[in-house]
């Protein structure tokens, strides 16, 4: 009997063995922040549809961005890099393409013709030098105007706010009405989504570029910028006492149970609004900005491939470059993830009402903006934001908070 | 003090077991304390960004970095906090533990108590202080409920008070550990020195004032030192409670580092930031070690 389980064992053995030898499909470990609920449900897609395309997933999910970029930059430099890393689509991974440390991917974006789908601001992210070195897979855009119609109909607020004169009269009302008029979640990364929301409606496009791209001392000191500091600090005022520390989502939960008007935000409140059980155009609303020219601040996010010692590697990532950029693959991602999908050819209409919204904007070419990181160096991004957060909690002067902006971009 | 005898010659043919055991140790100290700071020195005069780099730029990144007002801010509320956080952590920790010590019977029970705090971890329980402080849900709130509408204790969301909640936080947690060693201290004290006090009539606060508190020299001097290698660390309170706002308003220098460590891809300025924290906690904790070495050889 022994004898016989030990040859069972021995024949299981052999036989595991002999399958994965003949599975010798591409083997992709993918590195990613993906983890709550509604993003690893959006994760599950595009591994599916590399299963089905006939490679081998292997997730490596990190909670955190932040944690998950600085793990797959430690493993690139110690020389074990994951087949594939999660990072945005901007600046972050530009060193490690001037130091040669990323597979391109030009066999597949060339065979694919990304250049002709790719909005602009993700295109000059994944292409430098002529190379595509990340596949784009989501376009979130982090300066939505999210409103609770339960709140607003309490308030007596009829008609969305269509610029800014009407969002701080709503403002007024639903303060007069005892509710929180703006909920806002204080901390830095959250004040400077405020900021660029009112830098992209109030000051426009050309004032955006001028300051997060050309980093233009002059726009900087300018009166029109002044005028924007000014609107930002005045929104503080609509906040309330609790604001301070809290993090976006509570914000969002103010939103859902109807305590508060407001919130400006990305679109990935909408799974929280989802998870709540609320519709958007039902219980809540969202507005992408004021006006019919209002820039859509595009966030994305992409894909990286390291150089490997692994011969296999190249093929793995190539595969994968061509499986999330895919039309089927993009829309049963974007669904579950609260993004827009990277290419405008395909057809969104399963999508909620919000992303039908984005993608119909994303047509103009002319509205679409980078986010500031699209421009911007960490380091400067994260200078600016520490100006900003300090000025968002504090009483500045705001000559001195535009000298301390022109010196945080200096750098 | 009673080394074995041996001749100087054997002690050269065969090493000291004690020592042999202790290499593995030792080395590991070495090469990755020693090393990693020698790197974090290396890479702070460089201009690494994301990766490291093996380019020299001397003492620019210190430039930079005393030139950013978010670090000097740092600095500035960890000189205030850390004489706070020690201060009162001696103080409170001393109490519990001449408490602790009276009581003859529920003594065991209030020591796990008051050290069951140091047991957790600073990210769950922080995560309760802030409610605990936050105005709109916690104590605030609860006071007002109890129809006390004008109280107030919004430190947590103020600008000029946060660190003292820091401090307020941190000492709940860090006092048990010094009721520990201060029990310990205090257990250790002959009890016929106490016995022929109280024989003489001095009063109990006299006793402790003139008696113990002396002869615990050593165990506050090791209480002090480890409270110091907390405090100039201090991160984990921060993330949990703060994040270092509102604004910048409590930032404290570990965090500034581990920011620009990963998030803001500027290792060689974090590297900068930790070098300088460094030598700080090395020129603080000089005169506290030499100081526990003479209140050790007092107490001898």
């Amino acid at each position: 009997m022994p004898v016989a389980l030990k040859r069972m064992i021995v024949a299981t053995l052999l036989l595991a063995a002999g399958s994965a030898a003949g599975a010798a499909g591409p083997r992709a470990e993918v590195m990613h922040w993906w983890t709550s609920g509604g993003e690893s449900a959006a994760v599950r897609t595009l591994a599916d549809a590399y299963r089905a395309a006939g490679g081998t997933w292997l997730d490596s999910a990190i909670a955190g961005s932040e944690q998950a970029r600085a793990v797959a930059l430690s493993r690139i430099a110690g020389g074990d890099p994951p087949t594939a890393a999660l990072f945005n689509a901007s600046r972050q991974f530009r060193d490690l393409i001037d130091q040669g440390l990323l597979n391109n991917v030009d066999a597949v974006a060339e065979r694919d013709h990304w250049a002709q789908f790719l909005p602009a601001s993700i295109l000059d992210a994944v292409r430098v030098n002529g190379h595509y070195y990340a596949a784009p897979v989501s376009i979130h855009m982090p300066t939505w105007i999210w409103y609770s119609k339960a709140a607003f109909r309490k308030a007596g607020i009829a008609a969305e706010p269509r610029d800014f004169n009407e969002l701080f009269a709503a403002l007024d009302r639903l303060k007069a009405a005892g509710l929180i008029p703006l909920a806002h979640g204080g901390q830095a990364w959250q004040d400077n989504i405020v900021f660029r929301a009112v830098l992209a409606n109030q000051g426009g496009a050309a004032l955006y570029l001028q300051i997060f791209r050309d980093r233009d001392a002059r726009a900087i000191a300018s009166s029109e910028f002044r005028a924007v500091l000014t609107t930002f600090k005045r929104l503080h005022s609509y906040v309330d006492a609790g604001s301070p520390g809290r993090n976006w989502n509570d914000a969002t939960a103010l939103l859902i149970t109807g305590r508060a008007g407001v919130q400006i935000m990305g679109d990935w409140v909408k799974a929280e609004f989802a998870g709540a059980h609320q519709d958007a155009g039902r219980d809540y609303g969202c507005i992408p900005g004021f006006g019919p020219r209002s820039p859509y601040i595009i966030q994305g996010d992409a894909f990286i491939f390291p150089k490997s010692s692994d011969p296999q590697a190249l093929r793995a990532q190539l595969l994968l470059a061509g499986t999330v950029t895919s039309g089927a693959a993009q829309l049963a991602f974007s669904s579950r993830k609260g993004s827009i999908p990277i290419r405008a050819d395909i057809d969104v209409h399963t999508l909620d009402p919000c992303a039908q919204l984005g993608v119909s904007i994303m047509k103009d070419r002319t509205r679409q903006l980078g986010n500031d990181e699209s421009y911007l160096t960490p380091d400067q991004n994260g200078a600016m934001a520490d100006v900003l957060t300090d000025y968002w909690n504090r009483d500045r002067d705001v000559a001195a908070v535009q000298r301390n902006i022109a010196a945080a971009l200096r750098e | 003090m009673n080394k074995p005898a041996a001749s100087p010659a054997a002690a050269r043919r065969a090493p000291n077991p004690a020592h042999l055991a202790l290499l593995p140790m030792a080395l590991t100290a070495l090469v990755v304390y020693l090393g990693s700071m020698l790197w974090s020195l290396r890479i702070s005069m460089s201009s690494s960004r994301s990766l490291p780099m093996q380019d020299f730029v001397g003492l620019a990144q210190y430039q930079r970095l005393f030139a950013n007002e978010r670090w000097l801010h740092s600095l500035h509320n960890l000189a205030l906090y850390t004489p706070l956080f020690i201060a009162a952590s001696l103080v409170v920790g001393f109490l519990l533990a001449v408490l602790v010590d009276r009581q003859a019977r529920a003594g065991g029970l209030l020591r796990a108590v008051f050290l069951y705090p140091y047991a957790l971890s600073f990210i769950a329980t922080g995560l309760i202080w802030q409610w605990l402080l936050n105005p709109e849900l916690g104590i605030q709130q609860a006071v007002h409920g109890w129809g006390f509408a004008g109280f107030r204790f919004d430190w947590l969301v103020d600008q000029d008070r946060v660190i003292y909640t820091l401090v307020i936080a941190t000492v709940w947690q860090g006092a048990g550990l010094v009721m520990a060693i201060l029990l310990a201290g205090l257990r250790a004290i002959d009890a016929d020195i106490l016995r022929a006090a109280r024989l003489d009539g001095v009063p109990a606060w006299r006793i402790h004032v003139s008696i113990v508190i002396p002869m615990l020299g050593f165990s506050f001097a090791t209480a002090a030192l480890l409270l110091l290698t907390a405090a100039v660390k201090l991160y984990d309170a921060v993330i949990a409670m703060t994040q270092g706002g509102p604004g910048t308003a409590s930032e404290v220098p570990a965090k500034f580092i581990m920011d620009h460590l990963f998030g803001r891809a500027n290792i060689a300025l974090a590297s900068a930031g930790a070098t300088i924290m460094v030598l700080t906690a090395v020129a603080l904790l000089a005169p506290l070690l030499y100081a526990r070495r003479r209140a050790l050889r007092a107490s001898r």
